[in-house]
């Protein structure tokens, strides 16, 4: 089936089969390899990306069901060369360890300070909580999420 | 002997970013913009994709394998069978440990989830359709799932491929003094008894394995891009298993998305692709579903523990006995020292000074999958430190002292080490008073027990949980450590660029523990170069010096030690150099913040960067060019962590559930070379021990079927669920470390769970609670309380 | 002793990818509503496809064609008609976390949303598709039971049809949903504490407890309640459906006839707890015994009880 999708800001079409999952769709078709599998059944979250601006879990997404509509991965963060704060800020609060996870937290967190740009510690919890990480016990992440909220105000202010 | 620096760090200036320095990751950047590498990640031209077939019977015979339905299908390339595996010698691998394991069955199968072929298609949706094509005629037979069947006398025999294996026992081991433990326990005035298994656990890294396996058809160069903890060891495996000439073979383990133990052993799948790869002429990849890596690879724990404690109604420890199954799955492919059967079950005295100790431990195979792994500790230390603390414990409760009190009558004191425990382990080094006092400060101890008293009166379930932990780590010294007789020493090679620039080469490989930062903090305390200036390079066995990898807490006390060295090497002969543009004798040179100063005249200096440029440029006659160096660390000793962990906790006496309130976790691991990571590696760990006494277990029917072998089932806390940490930190020296660091990866998974468990039992012991088995579900505490509610 | 072999050969759940199928994404209701009456029994709809998908990556489900109906308009609000509360077919789980209207008209169903799946599987999830899917482990069909819902199907011969949520729900993972029908919406009872405003529905609460091992889990129980007061104070309707205990849902009518006409008591409620203890029938697993599960039904009963009736006397 012929598809079209938006993806970071760029129009991309495929034929794919109606079982390509959205997560295959976007590594292997489109090589955008920040989009990570690791669960298969919906439980960890590393597959996270926003359809039309919502997280979900792109291995339970046929690529189809994307068509004519638009997707942001990790590699879309990065706007006219600068790091979204979301990225600045894991990096500073040291919010990952192996990195498999952090598009997808990152995502999650971009979100997140989106719509709450000042979130406490127990909202950054409940927001990331359909996403595992198993390295950092998450003390970091939460960090990250509540600085780039800071950072991201700050930048709009100025 | 070598020499220990002072620990006031930061010693080095914040540009050059020195041991003491919390600088930010330079693995980071590529990681964030979701510019990792990882295997699944890699693409190469041609590659073909591979499903394996697994066993969906615990135990059973093959009759036969039917592949044409499979073939058939329009993308299916071939079906790879142990058969067609024995053609070339491969049906059957060596494991880490000595024992045989099959790559793909061809007698019978002896777990669920047992490989049993390889599909190949040009599409992974393809292949998995091919695997669902192949048939498999089975005879089911009966099953073991777990020691105490495997030692029935009418248990059914599992190996019955090795010669005249008539039982299902992999060994027997055991340790410390007999003899002089019945004499100790024959004075005590009491015994204190705990029996607990510590579950099978799975480590569960968020990537699952897998490898893109590349054998150049024209040249038989073979390439091999792998989840691997330990590629130069793996290299060796692939040449002594597949007889390939090691110089043709080249493993590149990039970017790893966890790895805690699950990536150290050798699995079929990589063997599969490799030759199926090298039969048909293309790379082929295969990558794990989460389900294939929960069910088939390497687990960790499963070990049936019963511990007893000779105390004197005094307060004082005389002896521990423990007495121990461990359940090996269907191979013996644990990831350990060769000459450990129980790994470094011998730290099982912990913080303790005791006169005697006797350890038994009997290894028994069953229907499960093989490969005990040190996940997330060394070697079963988690097992020993999780014992001793419950005994502990349940010691001070049955002789109505306080636990902290109990400790600290019993601990090792700083003027003893270096010490000699009663099963032959010589500790380092260590001050556990200090590191348990202060972290009763830190959450209030006493306040904490008064707040207990008042919350009991008003029928609330409140428990204080302590941990003072030993762990041992840094495998190890080449007289004792090998892994399938490949010494455990490690290495590091460092070059440094005309322009001041330098490249370190190592061959330990990091997991998301951060060596391309915390090993570039090195070299620039010792020589001065900004670590920003250094790259980090791993995981590439032709590009790397050999290495046994990372695990167990190794990588800082055995690379981070000839890390060190090599730069010191290198200064060495930079001090000539600078001798040499100075004009002065080497010996009337001091050197400080990167720079040789003749003494007594501090304007006539060169900078490290000078003399790197002059090491191409201006040499003194007859000096080799260069400044570049390598070195081979075998540390002289092991190195000994430690900590106390203190929890508190309240219990819903409705339905059992629990919440801890407080966490805190004081953790002495010598120097730390970057507080930041440190930070994170414990964090990490607590999460991970906090999982196995709350949730996380690997569990099985009676037919051996895995009942947790998806996510659903095989719990994950999320941030919701994990506690919050508060952490502090003591410092003592590993005093035979060159730069005093011990290593941290590990020890708040090895000490914590005791912790969260005697919090537990803290809260229910008023009722007689002593034990409650890991994981702690909300039903055993429920059935605790109903037994010993009436 | 080991036991004799008399097992069935176990299932593999390795799978990860589905097999091949016919994917349509009709743009009107009514274009859904053909190919459902040409394609009927090869047919699945899809419209969050949170417990779908996991089942045909695993295989467990493999339909001929899916027909998404994400794409079909005016089927995603929320909306009081009726003395009801109007869930339409592509409301999501987190479309109800935030809905103000849900907040104030019905307890149960406010208190039940954030505890499904996580998150992110929340931004795609529909209640419609959870009850439609009937798992005994799903939270939704026990909250729609203790309320008293309907779910409206429709079919392009038959049209509307409103089938009281009782009838719906047959038997595990199945429904009297017809193959030519699709759920258009699901109405749910207005239950709400506030008396102020004007058509004030009666005064109600409800509440939904659930134990779960971590976010995103299945219950290991799952309780829902609602209570509703006459102008007496008494007990005018009262609503206990169980989640995982049971080979589907389970409505415990026995305990709900002894609350009805009653003034609310620790007393009642701890009789009505047991009764609902005893109705069910737990399999133990990895989760916990049947015994713990029996005691946490009861356990849960008396506290989502106490927790509805603390509402509908605000």
């Amino acid at each position: 089936m012929q598809i079209t999708v938006t993806v970071n800001g760029a129009e991309h079409s495929a034929d794919v089969e109606p079982r390509t999952l959205l997560v295959d769709f976007i590594r292997n078709d489109l090589r955008l390899t920040g989009t990570h599998i690791g669960c298969d059944t919906t439980a960890c979250g590393v597959c996270t990306v926003l359809l039309d601006g919502t997280p979900v879990k792109s291995c339970t997404v046929f690529a189809v069901q994307a068509n004519g509509r638009s997707i942001t991965t990790v590699e879309g963060l990065k706007q006219n060369g600068d790091l979204h704060p979301i990225q600045v800020a894991f990096k500073e609060e040291h919010g990952l360890q192996c990195g498999f996870c952090t598009p997808a937290m990152m995502l999650v967190g971009a979100k997140l300070i989106e719509d709450n740009p000042n979130p406490t510690e127990d909202e950054v919890r409940w927001a990331i909580s359909g996403n595992l990480c198993r390295c950092t016990g998450y003390v970091n992440i939460v960090k990250s999420i509540q600085l780039a909220g800071k950072m991201a105000t700050a930048g709009s202010d100025s | 002997m070598t020499t220990t620096t002072d620990h006031h760090h930061p010693i080095t200036t914040s540009e050059v970013g020195g041991i003491g320095h919390s600088i930010k990751r330079h693995e980071d950047d590529r990681l964030i913009q979701g510019a990792g590498n990882f295997v699944d990640d890699i693409v190469l031209p041609g590659m073909l994709h591979m499903t394996l077939v697994r066993s969906p019977w615990a135990h059973a015979t093959i009759n036969g394998i039917d592949s044409s339905a499979a073939e058939a299908i329009d993308g299916v390339v071939a079906v790879v069978t142990g058969e067609l595996l024995a053609e070339y010698n491969l049906a059957w691998m060596p494991t880490l440990s000595g024992d045989t394991q099959a790559v793909l069955a061809t007698d019978k199968v002896r777990y669920q989830g047992q490989e049993v072929a390889g599909v190949i298609a040009t599409d992974p949706y393809v292949a998995r359709d091919g695997a669902d094509a192949v048939v498999v005629d089975y005879d089911p037979l009966p099953v073991i799932t777990n020691p105490m069947q495997g030692l029935e006398s009418d248990a059914p025999i599992i190996r019955t491929d090795l010669e005249d294996k008539e039982d299902n026992v992999v060994y027997e081991w055991e340790a410390g003094d007999a003899a002089a433990t019945e004499e100790a326990f024959a004075k005590a005035d009491r015994v204190v008894r705990v029996e607990t298994h510590y579950p099978r656990s799975h480590p569960a890294p968020l990537e699952t394995c897998g490898i893109v396996a590349d054998v150049n058809p024209g040249t038989g160069e073979t390439t091999l891009y792998m989840t691997s903890q330990a590629p130069h060891a793996h290299r060796t495996i692939f040449a002594l298993v597949a007889g390939l000439p090691e110089q043709k073979i080249r493993i590149v383990s990039p970017d790893l998305g966890g790895g805690f133990g699950n990536k150290v052993p050798v699995y079929p799948g990589y063997v599969v692709a490799t030759a199926a790869s090298l039969v048909i002429g293309k790379p082929v990849k295969w990558i794990e579903t989460r389900y294939e890596n929960l069910i088939s690879t390497g687990f960790a724990r499963d070990y049936y523990m019963k511990g007893e404690l000779a105390v004197t109604n005094e307060g004082k420890i005389l002896g521990l006995k423990v007495d121990m199954l461990s359940d090996q799955g269907a191979f013996f492919a644990d990831a350990q020292p060769s000459k450990l059967r129980a790994g470094l079950f011998e730290i099982v005295t912990g913080s303790y000074d005791l006169q005697a100790a006797h350890v038994t431990t009997k290894g028994v195979y069953t229907n499960k999958a093989p490969g005990g792994v040190a996940y997330r500790c060394s070697f079963r230390v988690t097992e020993a430190s999780y014992l001793i603390e419950r005994l502990v414990q349940n010691a001070a409760y049955e002789l109505e002292m306080d636990p902290a009190e109990f400790r600290s009558m019993n601990f090792i004191q700083p003027d003893q080490f270096p010490y000699e425990s009663a099963t032959g382990l010589v500790y380092d080094s260590g001050d556990y008073e200090t590191a348990m006092r202060k972290a009763m400060e830190m959450i209030g101890y006493d306040e904490l027990r008064v707040e207990q008293a008042k919350a009991r009166e008003e029928g609330r379930l409140v428990g204080i949980g302590i941990a003072s932990f030993t762990d041992i780590v840094g495998a190890g010294p080449s007289k004792d450590y090998d892994i399938i007789g490949l010494k455990m020493f490690d290495s590091a090679e460092l070059r440094v660029h005309p322009t001041g620039k330098a490249i370190l080469k190592l061959g330990v490989k990091t997991q998301g523990q951060g060596h391309e930062t915390t090993f570039a903090q090195i070299v620039a305390e010792e020589l001065g170069i900004p670590a920003t200036d250094i790259k980090v390079v791993h995981g590439d066995t032709d590009n790397t010096p050999y290495g046994l990898g990372t695990y167990g807490s190794r990588s800082t006390p055995v690379a981070g030690a000839a890390t060190a060295i090599v730069a010191r090497n290198l200064r060495d002969k930079a001090r000539d150099i600078a001798a040499h543009m100075l004009e002065a004798s080497a010996d009337d040179l001091e050197w400080e913040n990167g720079k040789f100063s003749v003494k007594g005249s501090p304007d006539s200096s060169v900078s490290i960067q000078d003399i790197a440029f002059a090491a191409y440029t201006n040499l003194p006659e007859g000096m080799e060019a260069g400044l570049e160096g390598v070195h081979y660390y075998d540390p002289p000793n092991l190195t000994f962590p430690f900590g106390t962990y203190i929890v508190a906790v309240e219990i819903d006496a409705g339905t059992g559930q629990w919440k801890v309130d407080r966490m805190v976790a004081v953790d002495d691991c010598g120097v730390r070379i970057n507080p930041m990571i440190v930070e994170g590696q414990i964090h990490g760990g607590l999460t991970e021990g906090f999982a196995m006494s709350n949730m996380q277990s690997m569990s099985f029917d009676d037919d051996g079927n895995c009942l947790t072998a998806h996510f659903d089932n095989y719990m994950i806390p999320t941030a919701w669920e994990t506690p919050r940490f508060e952490l502090g930190e003591t410092i003592t020296l590993s005093p035979h470390h060159p730069i005093g660091a011990k290593g941290v990866g590990e020890s708040a998974t090895v000490g914590s769970p005791a912790a969260y468990v005697n919090a537990i039992i803290d809260a229910l012991r008023h009722m007689g609670v002593t034990n409650i088995d890991m994981p702690v579900l909300p039903d055993r505490i429920w059935q605790a309380i109903q037994e010993n509610a009436g | 002793m080991l036991a004799v072999i008399t097992r069935a050969r176990p299932a593999m759940e390795v799978r990860m990818y589905p097999r091949a199928f016919d994917y349509l994404a009709p743009e009107t209701k009514e274009e859904v509503l053909d190919v459902l009456a040409e394609r009927g029994d090869e047919v699945k709809i899809l419209a969050g496809g949170q417990s779908l998908i996991p089942m045909m990556k695993l295989r467990l489900a493999s339909p001929g064609t899916l027909v998404d109906i994400n794409r079909v308009p005016d089927l995603d609000s929320i909306s009081i008609g009726n003395g009801h509360l109007t869930v339409q077919a592509l409301v999501r789980h987190n479309d109800i976390v935030n809905s103000e209207l849900v907040t104030t008209e019905n307890a149960a169903m406010a208190s039940a949303a954030p505890w499904i799946s996580d998150p992110i599987v929340r931004n795609l999830g529909t209640l419609a598709g959870s009850v439609a899917h009937h798992d005994p482990e799903g939270d939704w069909a026990s909250v729609m039971l203790a309320c008293g819902a309907q779910v409206v199907a429709e079919s392009r011969d038959g049209g509307e049809r409103v089938i009281p949520i009782t009838e719906f729900l047959t038997d595990m993972f199945t429904t009297s949903l017809q193959p030519t029908e699709m759920i258009t919406e699901v109405r749910v009872p207005r239950y709400t504490s506030r008396t102020t405003h004007e058509h004030a529905p009666p005064r109600g609460g409800g509440n939904y407890q659930k134990l779960e091992r971590k976010v995103g889990d299945y219950a290991t129980v799952g309780v829902a309640t609602h209570l509703e007061l006459g102008d007496d104070g008494g007990i005018s309707k009262a609503g206990i459906a169980l989640t995982s205990v049971y080979s589907h849902n389970l409505k415990v009518t026995e305990a709900e006839h002894l609350l009805v006409g009653s003034h609310a008591s620790d007393e009642l409620f701890a009789e009505a707890a047991e009764i609902a203890k005893i109705a069910c029938t737990p399999a133990s697993d990895v989760r916990g015994s049947a015994e713990y599960k029996k005691d946490m039904v009861r356990v849960f009963t008396e506290r989502g009880l106490a927790a509805s009736l603390a509402l509908a006397q605000r």
